[in-house]
């Protein structure tokens, strides 16, 4: 089995890059990278460290701006489409002496610019993300009294109380154990289909059963650019991997970026994108 | 002890009634200002604010004695060079990361040399301990009337953008990625501070308002649960602290900003020992 798909019925575009050029002084990490993700698709980011991941994830963020090319996600420039994006950080830099619970880390993700207050519908999207993300239990304890796992699990809660069209893990396995590892993938897979689900990770080798579309950032080779590849699943990976039986990502393998797509556009409704 | 309460109460003594109330009003920034300097590690930041200040108070007393600009008063001095710290602390933190150690530590350093260079060259009697160390019962009903307004603002900034601030000091990055302007909640954060050390800096002095805006929160932070709480219980801690020592320094005949300290201090440690040695019983618990 292979998990491309090459189907060509029009499918709406979550994500797209458009020849996306983007270098830090003297240190050009992007180079007319073109790929896209569908609406509804499982994808995988992945690259070695240093590749342009966390690059290619902040362009998607908003956080950083392109030198040339242009990206869109959910047919909207990244900032416009903020409302709409669910983010779990890797979150290295966590302070363990910060007060504050559970339930008021999850709350974060219904936080607005500007607006003080939080209405019984943001109360409501709270509870669900709690719920969705098997972490109810937890909601009044401390998030310094959790596990890293139970960290980790609490932070998709956040982002999935945004109730987001894209969900976008970095790195979601970093230091999780293994009975974590199996929660969080049971809470992507029931979430699977209902919206998109990027996830970015340093794993070149192997990939999540759910993954539908790979993509790789900075092989040998590809000059900055992303290279989408198929995956198979692994005859000899562990079991356990990723929740389930992983998926090989075949290397030797370049799909290009408008195969799967005959009409180029995004199937969003038309707003204006930088 | 009981001497201190009587002189509250003596009409012949006004300055030890300011002194109690400006240690009231200023643990209402220690509290809260002191919770968000501490969550968002800035104290290093905010002592260089607080030591580029005696710069400013050296060139106002400097240019006042000399008839350059008589009358000038030192507090304007100050608020001018906190400012400017402030500003040039906030642009390199968020422009030039790999110099923010160098520069923050120049300010601090040139900010204080330049306050005793120029109360040097004052004519006249000028002491730099004073400045440094603080005198509370010098406070005037002017200070007072600032620093209740100084309460009022940051009572409100607090108030009204809890959920930013709360969310930019947890995960700046997911804030940012909200739509929440965190650079300007930082410079915010740093020009409120600039403000609130320069009136502060006349009740304990420069080089304890650092470790009043950092000590009862600290202590507050090890029971709190909420960023809400901790400046909650740094405001009411720094209240008991301020109390506490004004009352102990008037019985020993001592220097109140420094008994403050001291008391904040040895509770901050004391605190800190409590947990390391319940984590340890823990720990000693589960093995």
């Amino acid at each position: 089995m292979t998990i491309e798909r090459a189907g060509t019925a029009k499918r709406a575009v979550a994500i797209r890059f458009e020849s996306v050029s983007f270098s830090y002084p003297a240190t050009p990490v992007l180079e007319a990278a073109s790929f896209h993700v569908h609406a509804g698709e499982f994808a995988a980011l992945v690259g070695p460290n240093g590749a342009g991941k966390t690059t290619a994830l902040r362009l998607i963020l908003g956080l950083v701006e392109p030198d040339s090319g242009r990206v869109t996600v959910l047919g909207r420039s990244p900032e416009e489409a903020r409302d709409a994006i669910g983010y779990v950080p890797q979150h290295a830099s966590y302070d363990p002496a910060f007060p504050i619970s559970v339930s008021e880390v999850v709350r974060m993700g219904r936080l607005r610019s500007s607006t003080r207050r939080y209405g019984p519908e943001d109360e409501r999207a709270v509870e669900r993300a709690l719920s969705l993300a098997d972490v109810e239990a937890l909601a009044g304890r401390p998030y310094s009294a959790l596990s890293g796992g139970q960290r980790r699990r609490v932070l998709v809660a956040r982002a999935l109380a945004a109730e987001p069209e894209l969900l976008i893990l970095d790195e979601p396995t970093a230091n999780m154990d293994a009975e974590s590892e199996g929660r969080l993938f049971e809470t992507l897979g029931g979430l699977k289909g209902r919206a998109t689900i990027l996830i970015v990770t340093h794993d070149t080798g192997f990939v999540t059963s759910l993954t539908d579309a790979v993509f790789c950032v900075g092989e040998g080779g590809s000059g900055g650019r992303v290279v989408k590849h198929r995956a198979v699943p692994a005859a000899h990976a562990a079991s356990v991997q990723y929740g389930g039986s992983a998926l090989q990502v075949l290397h030797d393998t370049a799909l290009p970026d408008t195969g799967c797509c005959p009409d180029d556009r995004d199937g969003y409704p038309e707003r204006s994108a930088r | 002890m009981s001497g201190y309460f009587q002189a509250l109460l003596d009409p012949s003594m006004p300055f030890v009634r300011n002194a109690l109330i400006a240690g009231l009003l200023s643990a209402v920034l220690f509290g809260v200002l002191g919770a968000v300097v501490t969550v968002k590690r800035i104290a290093g930041l905010a002592g260089a604010i607080a030591h580029a200040v005696l710069g400013g108070i050296g060139l106002s007393l400097f240019l006042a004695a000399k008839g350059v600009l008589p009358g000038l008063p030192p507090i304007v001095g100050a608020l001018a060079f906190a400012l400017l710290a402030a500003a040039v602390i906030g642009f390199v933190s968020l422009r030039a990361k790999q110099r923010e150690d160098t520069v923050i530590n120049a300010i601090w350093a040139i900010g204080m040399s330049l306050g005793v260079l120029f109360i040097a060259k004052t004519p006249g009697y000028a002491d730099p301990m004073s400045y440094l160390f603080g005198n509370i019962l010098l406070v005037s009903g002017r200070d007072l009337a600032l620093l209740a307004a100084l309460d009022a603002v940051v009572l409100f900034l607090a108030w009204r953008y809890y959920p930013q601030i709360e969310a930019s000091a947890f995960d700046e990055e997911f804030a940012r990625v909200r739509g929440v302007p965190t650079d300007a909640v930082f410079v915010a954060t740093l020009a409120v501070t600039a403000v609130a050390v320069v009136l502060l800096q006349t009740f304990v002095g420069i080089v304890m308002v650092i470790a009043m805006l950092t000590l009862p929160s600290g202590t507050a932070g090890f029971a709190a649960r909420s960023l809400a709480a901790m400046m909650a219980g740094g405001a009411a801690l720094s209240a008991i602290f301020t109390v506490g020592g004004l009352a102990a320094s008037w019985s020993l005949d001592l220097p109140a900003g420094a008994v403050v300290v001291v008391i904040a201090g040895a509770a901050f440690l004391a605190a800190s020992a409590a947990v390391a040695v319940r984590a340890g019983k823990r720990r000693g618990g589960r093995a």
